[in-house]
């Protein structure tokens, strides 16, 4: 007789651990013939706000790192992810059913893409940062620092994707809420089981899995969430919604983009649209 | 003894105020099609012009000369012919600087000492900067693509800078504009109007409309206008942001403030008491950044205040035309109204309020320098802003209750902190959540210096290289 398999549990990942909805709810995932892969759990408004609470909380302490501790953390996540390359190539072709030659370069991509963003934690200050010479007798500097709690609506690649929205919000100090991708959710819990083994606080990064239309709305308009990646919102009506809502405290936004090619080496942009820029003016004399 | 000074007003001659101007759109004043409004000289209620009103129709004629400009004139010149329109611009501004000073403060309401030595200096000095850019684009990182039509909308508080902050980026970027002066202080954006035609920019380049909420809305909300800037209220600013979702315009809000100005123990005091007059009293506390929100070391409280209040006392309140005066009038009637409402508030929540005992003049619109202490967090005059000369007071005890303190606010423009000790210094801005800090000063500004706020006092910055990013497309544009 053959073995039975062991079928894991997709829950959430919220604040480093992997509750399930309180909602008690959860909804059918399928490979890409239409056969069933699992039940992910479907996150509720209260999974959200739980979501925010743990990113704000793991803010002060993420931000407050040193760059080059923050850099070897999200360095530590492609070492990880490294060595469960062929879990990740399994679940992409499951998921996407794509050949295990294209499973293979999406998650080549995201390891790289990981390697690439973690080196700029202790770059981008130098490069968006200004000495500024005024005219007085000032010491004045203008710095950037993260924005804060920042939610993002994943886009449809599970793996890359996924790592190439959130890796640049991490590594300058940003706490993250992700919404996964609503067909292909599982990836990103099993990426989260390996942040969650990768010195990551818990907290930096959250992942909710669901309904991008019930979600994405209670955190566009959430008081404590200071910016919104709206990348992979595919609904047009839903994204002005959304924008509008975000309007209420004056998150910064990021316009949706769902089609765009993530093998394509990214600038600096997803970094800079959620760092603010503190300029500090100190008196010379004597 | 006595300490009298006499008058010395400044002299209005050098002004010559029309009885009644027009919209100025592709380079000519035109007649508007809305309805012309009064504007009037705060301290005296005096009616020095009328205003045409820009309709919907006049502000799609402001935007198609603009982008007429754009396409045809302005993104083809190369940057090093732009910028010799824009040091043709500042120099014109330096050279009737005084012109610019004394109709500031006759349409504003700010003392001559203010507009002449801050405002219009910081102006030319902005075109200045700004005009060196041009040529120099492909070294600011944001790359050297211009966005199109520029939409702005600015405020009635410093009303020739605020022009400066928005047109000398955006004409710097290659971009053309549609501007809005406030409908309480449109005089000196139409006199720089006048001065693009002194400078021979061409025509369509800049665009001055004047009116109130409507025109405003009509530019934000036009189809064609590819940028929008806006200086002013944080609700304004949500409605904007609002009203742009969904569209490919980019927007930059730099909007209200509550900043806390943080006192320690070791502070320099007689520094520190200037620096918080500084901070709420320069331009009647009708400034974003203002230090509203005194949090001084409980330990010094007592004599810091004692010290404040006879510093507050010496101020002179009066004749913005006069030399001698520190404190001009409030704007307008309605703001008036907003700061005694909110004043009262603050009697009725239980703060204790203390004010400079002068005479007021009996017409035009005044408020005395005020402090409110006994004031706690959950106070409305701790919490909103009341843009006026109003000094809310706290106070705190440890470096992380100041900054608790300082950080509860939804707003977060800019901050003060005040104290001998370096490394306090240092530790205290890394964790202000403000946009701009200033460390033993206050209400400092320069071309070459970043502005803008965290949180709800809006987005983007403007000055310094930073601000360049605002008017153009990116690096891999």
């Amino acid at each position: 007789m053959s073995r039975i398999d062991v079928r894991k549990t997709y829950k959430l990942y919220i604040g480093g651990q992997f509750p399930r909805s309180e909602s008690g709810r959860s909804y059918v995932v399928n490979d890409a013939k239409g056969r069933l892969l699992a039940n992910a759990a479907q996150a509720s408004r209260k999974d959200a706000r739980d979501a925010v609470v743990a990113a704000r909380s793991a803010f002060p302490g993420w931000s407050g790192k040193t760059a080059y501790n923050r850099a070897q953390v999200v360095y530590r996540v492609a070492e990880v992810l490294e060595g469960r390359r062929e879990q990740f190539e399994a679940e992409l072709r499951a998921a996407e059913g794509i050949s295990p030659a294209r499973a293979r370069t999406y998650v080549d991509a995201a390891i790289d893409r990981l390697v690439w963003y973690a080196g700029w934690a202790d770059k981008i200050t130098q490069v968006v940062g200004n000495a500024n010479p005024v005219a007085g007798p000032f010491f004045n500097l203008s710095t950037p620092e993260p924005s804060g709690v920042i939610a993002v609506i994943a886009p449809r690649g599970p793996l890359l994707g996924l790592v190439s929205v959130v890796a640049p919000l991490i590594v300058t100090g940003n706490t993250v809420v992700v919404v996964a991708s609503e067909d292909n959710p599982l990836t990103a819990i099993t990426l989260g089981e390996v942040m969650a083994t990768s010195d990551l606080p818990g907290g930096v990064v959250n992942v909710l899995t669901g309904s991008q239309a019930e979600i994405a709305p209670w955190l566009a308009s959430h008081m404590d969430v200071n910016g919104i990646d709206l990348t992979g919102v595919d609904d047009a009506a839903l994204a002005v919604d959304l924008e509008v809502a975000a309007a209420d405290n004056l998150k910064r936004v990021r316009r949706p983009a769902p089609d765009t090619d993530w093998l394509v080496q990214p600038d600096l942009d997803r970094m800079t649209r959620f760092l603010e820029t503190k300029t500090v003016w100190h008196p010379i004399g004597v | 003894m006595s300490f009298e000074y006499a008058p010395a007003p400044e002299s209005r001659a050098v002004v010559d105020i029309k009885p009644s101007y027009g919209l100025f759109i592709n380079g000519e004043f035109t007649d508007g099609t809305g309805t012309a409004f009064k504007t009037i000289n705060p301290a005296t209620e005096e009616v020095l012009a009328e205003v045409a009103e820009a309709s919907d129709a006049d502000v799609d004629e402001a935007v198609k000369a603009a982008r007429r400009a754009y396409t045809r004139v302005w993104s083809r010149m190369s940057g090093a012919e732009r910028a010799k329109y824009l040091y043709r611009i500042a120099r014109i501004i330096q050279e009737r600087g005084r012109e610019l000073a004394v109709l500031e403060s006759i349409d504003n309401g700010k003392p001559i000492k203010e507009s002449r030595d801050v405002d219009v200096p910081i102006v030319a000095a902005h075109f200045f900067y700004y005009a060196g850019w041009a040529d120099k684009l492909e070294y600011s990182g944001y790359g050297s693509t211009p966005l199109g039509v520029a939409g702005q909308v600015i405020p009635w508080n410093f009303p020739l800078l605020m022009l400066a902050w928005k047109i000398a980026p955006a004409l710097a970027c290659g971009n053309t504009v549609v501007l809005k002066p406030a409908e309480t202080t449109p005089l000196t954006a139409l006199l720089f109007a006048e001065i693009c035609q002194q400078a021979d920019l061409p025509p369509g380049v800049v665009n001055i409309v004047t009116g109130a909420g409507d025109t405003g809305r009509a530019i934000v909300s036009h189809p064609d206008v590819d940028k929008v800037a806006f200086t002013g209220s944080t609700e304004v600013g949500k409605a904007i942001a609002r009203t742009v979702a969904g569209t490919d315009k980019k927007v930059t809000l730099e909007l209200g403030g509550k900043a806390a100005n943080i006192v320690f123990d070791d502070a320099p005091v007689d520094q520190a008491v200037e620096g918080i007059v500084n901070g709420i009293f320069f331009n009647q506390g009708h400034v974003c950044c203002a230090g509203s929100r005194l949090l001084v070391q409980e330990s010094i409280a007592d004599d810091l205040l004692e010290r404040l209040k006879r510093r507050m006392s010496t101020l002179r309140m009066g004749d913005p035309l006069d030399k001698n005066t520190d404190v001009g009038a409030i704007n307008s009637g309605e703001q008036l109204m907003r700061i005694r409402e909110l004043s009262e508030v603050g009697d009725a929540e239980g703060a204790e309020r203390w004010e400079v005992a002068c005479d007021l003049p009996t017409k035009g619109f005044w408020f005395p320098p005020t402090i409110f202490t006994g004031v706690s967090q959950a106070h409305r005059i701790a919490r909103e802003e009341i843009f006026g000369p109003v000094l809310s007071v706290l106070t705190f005890r440890t470096p992380s209750e100041a900054i608790e303190k300082a950080n509860n606010t939804p707003f977060g423009l800019s901050a003060g902190v005040w104290t001998d000790k370096g490394s306090r210094i240092l530790s205290m801005a890394n964790r202000l959540r403000a946009g701009v800090v200033w460390a033993n000063t206050f209400n400092k500004f320069d071309p070459t210096s970043p502005f803008g706020g965290y949180k709800e006092s809006g987005y983007g910055r403007e000055g310094g290289r930073h601000g360049l990013e605002a008017y153009l497309k990116g690096a891999d544009a």
